[in-house]
């Protein structure tokens, strides 16, 4: 289904919860609603099923206006972050409660297609209250499924979950979208959940969306600081300075040269602010040719299994860099940071992106 | 501040016979003097139930608890001078902050003048020296929580201070600020700490040594690089790492071992005799290998996904003998180098220094 918004807008009394927006989501495909807890997310999907009327504007589905109709209407699934399932149910009725209400056929077979591919089907007989959290939230997901809607709405269905359940159910869910036929949205506070899920992302920032696109590509080159900042974690390292003949003098008194094809609108401006973006995993512990070296002492080590995020407070303000595997630091420890001036974004004073680093 | 020695096991129902019947199967285990530790492990594994062991909330079915030598298997949590922090803050709205850090002090009669540059150090470590005359009912969720902690830590007599997934009220992006100073403060007051969660973030950044736990069972203690690089359980290999370690079911004769019909590794002692082992790679430590390279399993790419700094690969072994039921493994590559696309046939090498051998779950070689 394609589902298309125009001008929306949501207003409750004197606050803007969304700013005039216009997104056409590309059918069939999975789109990410990145965004910080307040951003908007919950309202624009309420708006996209229907819960909710928007202030100003229209929803369309495939062509046709649905604004105001309401959700009873749509065939529309939802998940929501709560385990939310029919609670005096069994989970084989739970799965089935939107099959039945559609007086299908073959309702058994469908239903323990379902569990088996969210590995439930031991548990059909079982009340909700019988499973574990991410059982339960099986079950949601299943009964979201069974509706087979055209358009399927996930509000952080995982965010409740233990990260290790949360990594099993995810790759079980990017499965799911690609071999079934709806259009998805799926609701995150993660950027890396975004990156894992692929598709397209709509990146929204307090009420506003602020690109979309296909998702390594709005990670690759955002178009702001503020879609940078949304789309990183750990968080983009962002440091002033003014634009030189060659490149940029960082606050901190650290100059950093920059090859000029990469910058077509900075050598016009000589002395305009301008601020470099570094993401931390270009920042490395060892040396290679053309690097520019930052000596600085760390903060602390933050090791999260695949990954140490370090921090470490240098001249140019507080860095975080992402090293592959873990690094074990002492507070405190003298440590060198190594970076190559093609992985820098710049943004112009306006906040926009300047040049982004080169990729393969 | 005290040794550790846990010698037990535990049963919340009456006459454990099998292994489901325990939350806590028998275990020895012993927290060092001013050591930091974590208590890993997802709902259900047991963590909960050998911190409230130690606090002295539950009393073990089996074994006992000795501080120092001394058996205090029967003593309470005051006994046993335990200090508690747990998941949401616990601390008098009506008083001040200085108020509240001061109370356990108080409660014990400290002098005044010792409990006035006692709470004023922990409230400068905490950085709540501005806050101290305040309220603490108009303070934030983060602050309360401070706190808390600080409460904790006040007192210097304690045997241990015990924390119970004490972050999870913290905003996300300020969580490394206290876990610096949760690491800072240990260095200054050299407590002995224990702390009980279920994320490896927290557990390997805070812990000089991590217990991990699944089931009932403390299948691994050690540091978090031996438990990334030499993980002694395979639950460890899983649960440590994002995505966790590859296993792939290997042969082993008196030729080498093989995976899939290939032959990867030559005979090793270590893996005596015939048999069935398995074999763990973590992604980070798979490469691509040009074709034929001894070491390396041929493999279909069946997703390819740019993470931004780095590309994750998931392809299945191929296998001759049963087409398309191969085992899967994960990749991790860094994108300066050509990264395979959806469906291309690579090679990909499993083994190197930091290849694991597995049999019945446990490290072998």
């Amino acid at each position: 289904m394609e589902l298309t918004l125009e001008r929306i807008e949501q207003r409750v009394g004197a606050n803007v919860h969304l700013y005039p927006l216009d997104l056409t989501l590309v059918p069939r495909a999975v789109t990410v609603l990145l965004g910080a807890t307040q951003a908007g997310k919950t309202t624009l999907m309420r708006v996209m099923a229907g819960l909710d009327k928007p202030s100003k504007g229209r929803v369309l589905t495939d062509g046709v206006d649905v604004t105001g109709k309401p959700v009873r209407e749509r065939n529309v699934a939802m998940v929501y972050q709560q385990f939310i399932n029919y609670p005096s149910m069994t989970v084989a009725d739970n799965i089935a409660s939107p099959l039945k209400l559609r007086k299908e056929k073959n309702i058994g077979a469908r239903v323990s297609e379902l569990a088996t591919k969210l590995h439930i089907d031991a548990f059909l007989k079982r009340l909700p209250a019988e499973l574990s959290g991410g059982q339960q939230q099986r079950v949601a997901l299943a009964r979201a499924l069974a509706k087979n809607a055209p358009l399927m709405l996930l509000d952080e269905p995982l965010v409740n979950l233990d990260y290790k359940l949360r990594e099993e159910l995810r790759d079980e869910l990017s499965q799911l979208f690609a071999s079934g036929e709806s259009t998805v949205v799926y609701a995150t506070t993660e950027p890396t959940e975004a990156l894992l899920l692929g598709g397209y992302t709509a990146v929204m920032d307090a009420g506003e969306l602020l690109q979309y696109g296909p998702t390594a590509e709005v990670f690759h080159c955002p178009k702001s600081i503020r879609v940078a900042r949304a789309f990183s974690d750990p968080p983009m390292n962002l440091i002033e300075g003014k634009a030189t003949q060659s490149g940029v003098m960082l606050n901190g008194g650290l100059s950093l040269t920059l090859s000029l094809s990469r910058l077509p609108r900075l050598p016009r401006l000589p002395l305009d602010t301008l601020t470099v973006g570094v993401r931390a995993g270009a920042l490395r512990v060892h040396q290679r040719a053309g690097d520019l070296a930052l000596a600085g002492k760390v903060e602390l080590a933050e090791i999260c299994g695949s990954d140490t995020f370090v921090h470490v407070h240098t001249q140019v303000g507080e860095l975080v860099a992402q090293l592959t595997g873990v690094h074990v630091f002492s507070l405190n420890e003298a440590i060198t940071l190594y970076l190559n001036p093609s992985q820098v974004y710049v943004f112009g004073a306006d906040g926009n992106l300047v040049a982004a680093p080169d990729r393969k | 501040m005290a040794r550790i020695d846990l010698e037990l096991a535990h049963a919340y129902k009456p006459n454990p016979q099998r292994d489901e019947d325990y939350a806590l199967l028998p275990l020895k285990m012993t927290f060092n003097d001013g050591g930091a530790y974590a208590l890993l492990g997802p709902s259900g594994c047991g963590k909960t139930t050998l911190l409230n062991i130690v606090s002295g909330l539950v009393k073990p079915s089996q074994g006992g608890v000795k501080f120092d030598g001394v058996d205090v298997t029967g003593r309470t949590p005051q006994q046993r001078n335990i200090a508690q922090v747990f998941q949401f803050p616990v601390i008098y709205d009506t008083m001040t902050v200085a108020e509240n850090l001061a109370f356990p002090l108080r409660n014990r009669g400290v002098p005044a003048d010792k409990i006035k540059q006692r709470v004023g150090k922990i409230a400068e470590m905490l950085e709540l020296n501005a806050q101290l005359n305040m309220r603490a009912a108009g303070l934030a969720a983060d602050a309360k929580q401070k706190i808390s902690l600080g409460r904790g830590l006040v007192r210097e007599d304690v045997s241990a201070v015990l924390f119970d997934e004490p972050l999870t009220v913290i905003d996300p992006h300020l969580k490394w600020q206290l876990r610096r100073k949760l690491k800072q403060i240990h260095q200054e007051l050299k407590l002995t700490l224990i702390y009980v969660t279920h994320d490896q973030v927290e557990a390997l950044t805070f812990a000089e040594q991590v217990v991990v736990m699944t089931r009932g069972r403390a299948v691994q203690i050690g540091s978090a690089s031996a438990l990334f690089e030499r993980p002694q359980h395979t639950f460890v290999g899983h649960f440590i790492g994002s995505p966790g370690m590859n296993f792939l079911p290997a042969h082993v004769n008196a030729s080498g071992v093989s995976v899939a019909g290939k032959r990867v590794a030559e005979a090793n002692s270590k893996l005596n005799g015939d048999g069935t082992v398995t074999l763990g790679v973590r992604p980070e430590y798979v490469t691509l290998a040009a074709p034929e390279t001894f070491g390396a399993l041929p493999a279909t790419v069946t997703q390819a996904q740019d993470i931004g700094t780095y590309w994750l690969i998931t392809a299945r072994v191929d296998d001759d003998n049963k087409k398309g039921d191969g085992s899967l493994i994960r990749a991790r590559l860094n994108p300066e180098q050509n990264i395979p696309r959806l469906g291309d046939a690579v090679w990909l090498n499993v083994i190197g220094t930091h290849t694991c051998f597995y049999r019945n779950e446990e490290l072998i070689a």
